[in-house]
């Protein structure tokens, strides 16, 4: 095992050292090896660097994946526009590749697999562009969408342990973590770099079309001044790029940072179960087959309240209801949330520590809600 | 276009030749890669075949490519086990259409071990599923578990120790489920919001209940028109170790066929003996113990058109499952044994009454009218004339396209 991780690590080397910047470019067909043969990021003295006419983007709510923190781009042929939809991902010309990097903080640069909680790091403004530094950080994986003729790809790449390259893992990987939470608690977990078809599993929002597509670049979720252009909507510096085309109705839909405690609580559990839900539990995504609906415009039974689980299995947690109003304790959605059991947890894919501070923000959207279920 | 997944001869040796004798051996772990990547690369027309062995996955496989086959050495030869799975809520997922899997064994996965979504022309042949050691709540839910897919032919299969249903079809269209085996799971076998199901030469035996047919709220679409026939029902008398929440969690321990909600259901020429509740529920979705506060306005929660001819009866009833069965038996049977149906009582009032509701042709049984709309206040066994009645017969299921002639 270790011998083969130095041989990847050694790889790695000899291609960081002889390879130059390669421009942002474009595969059609070939799912180059070297997450570098992209060239939207690259790891070079000690930061992460976009590259010229890459364009670092982020979302009001985001997935949580065990507490990983990230950096998304977005860089299309020629500079060519998104055309602008109020509900969908944004429809991107062909060539177009989305890259999200997954990294966390650590307290020694070391990989011991020990990682911290922390936020996403700001991007260094240098001469030679946008930069992540990478002290005191550890980069795992680097998810490619790519949008050819023939629709989008998902490719994964899992950074090598010198933190110079990612290559291609179109099977996945798992890696072993421990998560310090800031209060001490230590626990020990698989993070799970998806396969390509688990990636489908989130990215096909439509299980008839089975079509792969962005769940990020929507409308809703990058409504909020920009992390990257100080003094701009991020909406509006897109337009204001040439990245995004189209009529944007006002106001334009927009969910919640759901840290913000300013934001109405209804909002911000919305927004969270939005981002981290509704990619299959849409009214046609492959959730569909349970009749929950997350999409924020849902309500009722549909939603939850006091909806029976369909095929739960022991995700029911021994709970009566998807939500019981009033009794986080006695909601299903909270336990899918607590859970870290792969066989009743939910997301199915991309987490398996607790997010403790989502739990929370649900119990207590729940438990503010009057009636009880009859 | 043929492809042959081998392991290396030496693996197989070592999978032979390993010094440990433990009794469920997880089995070649250096085989999930190479069956992962098989089924990311694989292109319509492949044939994957899996050799003979055991082979250790630790997270789910999936498959998204239409018209694959995967194929192994037999049930008992070809065993693909995961118990040390860390991730994936089921063994092998397949959305994908003109599927067919036979001859292997899904074991011991942490979730569902067979789910197939949304495809249609799907062929189930010889595959097992089964969660060893004692039936537990821990098990998976669900064994094979085909959802929201058109024209399924599911044969020749196995499944143990599911924690819901070993065998569940839901939210489907043109199902023919024939010769399976069913044992220790909560529910048998499950035809859930189907349209168009006929189940028949299956074994369901030490299930908590053997045979559902049951309508849920909140879906797609609900179901009607299903056929039970020529099934062995016999001994579910297994402890409901389903959690509460689920649908089968109301399942009492001792049923043999249970229809819930759903319409045109046809049971015949069974043998069903010696469910120790009852050989045939008969429910609306209001035993089942839910919120009406949960169920959007256009569900029907009353069963119809129920009919019951020509089976084989034997025992059953004489020791029902919960205390309020218990003291319904005696309330009504004494020492004996209670009706070989149980109806609670609801007649959807939109319907002429009980005729519209449960027809009973079946030589001596009886019914038992729970009457649950007035909270049990007057339970009786109904005489015969009450259901004496017939609905036109179902006509039989029709595979279709590539399944035609199956």
């Amino acid at each position: 095992m270790i011998s083969k991780f130095a041989a990847v690590a050694l790889i790695g080397f000899s291609l960081a050292a002889c390879s130059q910047e390669t421009a942002p470019t474009y595969h059609a067909e070939d799912n180059p090896e070297h997450l570098s043969d992209w060239g939207m990021i690259a790891a070079k003295d000690g930061a992460l660097r976009l590259s010229e006419g890459v364009t670092p983007y982020d979302l009001a709510t985001p997935l949580f994946s065990d507490y990983a923190l990230k950096l998304r781009t977005v860089w299309t042929p020629g500079g060519k526009p998104a055309v602008y939809n109020p509900d969908d991902a944004f429809d991107f010309p062909v060539g177009t590749v989305i890259t999200k990097t997954f990294y966390f903080p650590v307290s020694e640069n070391d990989w011991t697999g020990d990682i911290l909680i922390g936020k996403e790091r700001s991007l260094n403004d240098g001469p030679k562009g946008k930069s992540l530094a990478l002290d005191h950080l550890h980069l795992v994986e680097t998810r490619i969408l790519v949008h050819r003729e023939d629709g989008w790809d998902a490719l994964p790449y899992v950074w090598n342990e010198a933190q110079t390259e990612a290559v291609l893992k179109r099977t996945g990987a798992v890696v072993p973590m421990t998560l310090h939470r800031d209060d001490g608690r230590m626990e020990p977990f698989s993070y799970l770099v998806p396969n390509a078809n688990q990636c489908a599993g989130c990215h096909a929002d439509n299980a008839t079309t089975k079509e792969i597509k962005p769940i990020g670049p929507k409308a809703r979720h990058l409504n909020k001044p920009s992390s990257f252009a100080p003094g701009f909507n991020q909406l509006d510096h897109w337009l204001a790029k040439g990245l995004l085309a189209g009529e944007i109705e006002a106001p334009a839909p927009r969910n919640v940072d759901w840290t913000d405690e300013t934001a109405p609580l209804d909002a911000r559990a919305r927004a969270y179960l939005d981002a981290n839900c509704s990619h299959c539990h849409n009214p046609d995504g492959p959730a569909d087959t349970s009749g929950l609906n997350l999409e924020p415009d849902a309500s009722g039974p549909a939603m939850g309240k006091c909806k029976a689980p369909i095929a739960a299995g022991r995700g029911t947690g021994g709970r009566p209801y998807d939500i019981v109003p009033g009794r986080p304790d006695l909601s299903i959605t909270v336990f899918r949330m607590e859970t870290t059991d792969p066989g009743a947890m939910m997301p199915e894919l991309g987490r398996a520590v607790r997010h403790e501070e989502g739990v929370e923000l649900v119990s207590k959207w729940i438990a503010q809600m009057e009636g009880g279920c009859s | 276009m043929k492809k042959l997944i081998f392991a290396s001869a030496a693996m197989l040796m070592l999978a032979a030749c390993g010094e440990k004798q433990e009794a469920a051996p997880a089995g070649d772990a250096s085989y999930q890669e190479t069956l992962m990547a098989a089924l990311l690369d694989a292109e319509p027309g492949d044939v994957i075949e899996i050799p003979e062995g055991r082979f250790a996955f630790d997270r789910s496989l999936s498959l998204t490519v239409d018209g694959v086959t995967i194929k192994g050495a037999g049930m008992d030869k070809t065993v693909l086990s995961f118990a040390g799975q860390i991730a994936g809520a089921e063994g092998l997922l397949v959305t994908a259409s003109d599927f067919t899997i036979e001859d292997l064994t899904i074991e011991d996965t942490i979730g569902d071990a067979l789910k197939i979504t949304e495809g249609e022309n799907i062929v189930i042949r010889r595959v097992r599923t089964e969660w060893t050691g004692e039936p537990k709540t821990e098990n998976g839910a669900y064994g094979i578990y085909p959802v929201q897919v058109k024209n399924l032919l599911m044969e020749e299969s196995v499944a143990i120790g599911a924690s819901d249903a070993g065998l569940y079809i839901g939210q489907s269209q043109n199902v023919v489920i024939r010769n399976n085996r069913a044992e220790y799971n909560v529910a048998g076998i499950e035809i859930e919001n189907t349209f168009d199901a006929d189940v028949y030469g299956n074994v369901a035996t030490n299930n908590t209940g053997g045979i559902l047919v049951f309508n849920m709220p909140n879906l797609k679409q609900p179901g009607a028109r299903t056929r039970v026939y020529d099934n062995e029902i016999y001994e579910n008398n297994t402890k409901n170790f389903g959690l509460e929440g689920t649908a089968v969690a109301s399942v009492p321990a001792g049923s043999g066929v249970v229809i819930n909600a759903n319409d045109e259901v046809e049971i015949f020429n069974n043998d069903i003996r010696d469910n120790k509740t009852a050989n045939v529920i008969v429910a609306s979705i209001f035993s089942s113990g839910l919120s009406t506060d949960g169920m959007e306005a256009d569900f029907d929660p009353y069963p119809d058109g129920i009919y019951v001819y020509g089976n084989r009866f034997e025992g059953g009833g004489g020791n029902p499952d919960g205390l309020e069965l218990k003291a319904l038996k005696v309330a009504v049977a004494g020492l004996g044994s209670l009706p070989d149906v149980l109806w609670d009582g609801y007649v959807d009032p939109a319907l002429s009454g009980p005729k519209e509701v449960l027809c009973v042709q079946n030589g001596e049984a009886k019914v038992l009218n729970v009457d649950a709309p007035n909270d049990n206040k007057s339970p009786k066994v109904e005489d015969g004339a009450a259901h004496d009645c017939a609905f036109d017969k179902l006509p039989p299921v029709e595979l279709k396209g590539p399944l035609a002639g199956l």
